[in-house]
């Protein structure tokens, strides 16, 4: 905006040209980019979005909640299922939005090379779409909330907090798949990393039973999901209840989890851009 | 010089290019020309020697010599589910214009290469030309002082080629420098102020089209053809004309400095070719003695 009015109205030579500013954060032009695109499609999305947490209730609560009578530690099922599910719902999104659209600005589109081409790093291209998939992620979430607490099945308004904590579970999960997008050859391994990572942490990390009915060691290995960090403290946040562990003590470990994986991402990301 | 393990895709060149000036990188697939645009891109840094772009040092101040870029890829790098118009302001973004300067920028610049009417329209099912129009038009949202064109117009139809000739003609005019590749000596002719012509990662000859010309062939080319698998033949009859002769199976070449003059003497031969046509020398006759008429690929 801060040379908008000095080059009108003259005409200049190419050497006398006023120079524009670059961006002062390049990062958020390539956000812009992305919502751009995302301004197209929104509304295809938008309606399956508020389709999935409508089922949820409808086939966990009513479904499988008939059948647990008890309730979980003496929650009834779909309160207790809800918290799980939301952050299920934004590690789903975060990952889907990692694998397929990051591979494809690599090889498809080739929308990266074009980015490079600007003046903009390695490090902005990582920002700048990294910040749409938490957009994407949050958005989702919001409305999964939102459905959910129409239903009745958000006991606590402690809830609202569940939001920052997708979001920070969204850039554990997000950072380092860009990076396993960008350092991948073939688009199959991405369907591997659904097989192989997302899928097993939807079933075992808490979403759905707690992890304390889990055998040992597999109990531990669910502690290292990011997922489950998310879970414990979603639930602790719907219920409005102390969570199984410390929050500084999940915070840390999801936060650490995002800068390694930004870390590592802007790392191949370079990789692949500058050669 | 860029080398990429044991493998060196550009050996060792020296040029200097001057402000306003067409310079080409010529060659055939393979000889070093995409490689050297994208160290002259800031995308890749050199491994060896020395290389200044507008007086900056590619590999520490990247951004800021991009900023003053317009790069035309090779292969078109468009995003397919944005508009036309959106192609040009959301990347017009990316060099801290404006949003209203980028939006008045796009619309000058879809006026200038003829797709104002596809302003709308999605990039997916525009033609190849079009494309290409509309990459050239990207790379110059920043109003660039250098546009790095890597074979503008490979794989257009002779329509859209011109269109884009004569669109870069203009830019030239304007005082805007353009390094291009190419492999069409047509290109290199009607475009080029000096061009280099690479081969294995070298330069093999430097100059203007028609130094070039000059250097390397002869004013005029007599291609003769004679009924078909006799041309080794009568090439033994052609013995001593012309400075150069050269046998393809289906023709023979005489590099001669006056056709009409030649062609007087293969008559005084007592030979009859099938066909015959006199030409004057061409950028492609240099081209084709300087790296072989050999498949690279």
């Amino acid at each position: 905006m801060h040379d908008g009015g000095r080059a009108r109205g003259a005409e200049v030579s190419v050497a006398q040209r006023a120079r524009p500013g670059l961006p002062r954060v390049p990062a958020l032009t390539v956000l812009a980019y992305h919502l751009t695109g995302y301004r197209r499609t929104w509304r295809s999305g938008v309606f399956s979005s508020f389709l999935l947490p409508t089922l949820t209730v409808l086939g966990f609560g009513f479904g499988v909640g008939g059948y647990v009578d008890q309730g979980v530690d003496g929650v009834p099922y779909l309160e207790w299922i809800v918290p799980g599910l939301l952050a299920s719902t934004a590690l789903q999104v975060a990952v889907a939005e990692s694998t397929f659209p990051v591979f494809a600005n690599f090889h498809w589109t080739r929308t990266y090379t074009a980015q490079s081409a600007a003046p903009l790093r390695a490090g902005d291209i990582v920002a700048g779409h990294l910040a749409f998939v938490l957009f994407r992620a949050v958005t989702a979430s919001a409305v999964f909330l939102l459905v959910t607490t129409l239903f009745g099945a958000v006991a606590s308004a402690w809830a609202v907090l569940t939001l920052p904590v997708v979001a920070l579970l969204c850039l554990a999960v997000a950072a380092s798949t860009f990076g396993y997008a960008a350092a991948v050859s073939s688009d199959s391994w991405l369907a591997m990393l659904f097989r192989f990572a997302v899928v097993p942490m939807t079933l075992f990390a808490g979403v759905f039973f707690p992890v304390e009915s889990l055998p040992d060691g597999l109990r531990h290995l669910a502690y290292l999901t990011p997922l489950w960090h998310a879970v414990d403290l979603c639930r602790a946040a719907t219920l409005g209840v102390p969570p199984h562990w410390s929050v500084a003590g999940h915070l840390l470990y999801l936060a650490a989890l995002a800068v390694g994986g930004a870390v590592l991402a802007v790392r191949l990301f370079r990789r692949r851009l500058v050669v | 010089m860029k080398r990429f393990g044991d493998f060196s895709a550009v050996a060792g060149i020296d040029v200097a290019v001057l402000p306003g000036e067409a310079f080409g990188f010529l060659g055939p697939n393979g000889a070093g020309k995409s490689s050297t645009m994208r160290m002259i891109g800031c995308i890749s840094p050199p491994s060896g020697g020395e290389l200044r772009i507008l007086g900056m040092d590619p590999v520490r101040d990247g951004p800021a010599i991009r900023a003053r870029l317009g790069v035309c890829p090779q292969l078109d790098n468009l995003d397919p589910d944005l508009t036309v118009r959106e192609n040009l302001t959301t990347y017009a973004r990316y060099f801290g214009v404006p949003r209203r300067t980028a939006r008045e920028r796009a619309a000058e610049l879809l006026d200038f290469v003829q797709l104002t009417e596809r302003a709308d329209s999605k990039v997916e099912p525009l033609s190849g030309g079009m494309k290409r129009r509309l990459t050239i038009a990207r790379a110059l949202v920043n109003e660039p002082d250098i546009v790095l064109l890597d074979e503008p117009t490979t794989g257009l139809d002779p329509q859209a080629r011109h269109l884009v000739w004569e669109r870069l003609f203009r830019l030239k005019q304007q005082g805007v420098t353009l390094v291009l590749t190419t492999h069409y000596m047509d290109e290199a002719e009607q475009l080029c102020d000096r061009l280099v012509v690479m081969d294995g990662g070298r330069i093999v000859a430097e100059g203007s089209p028609r130094a070039l010309i000059e250097q390397h062939s002869t004013r005029e080319v007599v291609e003769l053809r004679f009924a078909a698998d006799s041309q080794e033949a009568f090439a033994e009859k052609l013995d001593g004309l012309g400075e150069r002769i050269e046998v393809l199976p289906d023709r023979i070449l005489l590099y001669v400095a006056d056709g009409d003059v030649a062609l007087a003497q293969v008559e005084a031969r007592g030979l009859t070719p099938a066909a015959v046509l006199v030409r004057r020398s061409s950028l492609e006759d240099v081209f084709l003695h300087l790296t072989g008429r050999t498949l690279v690929d």
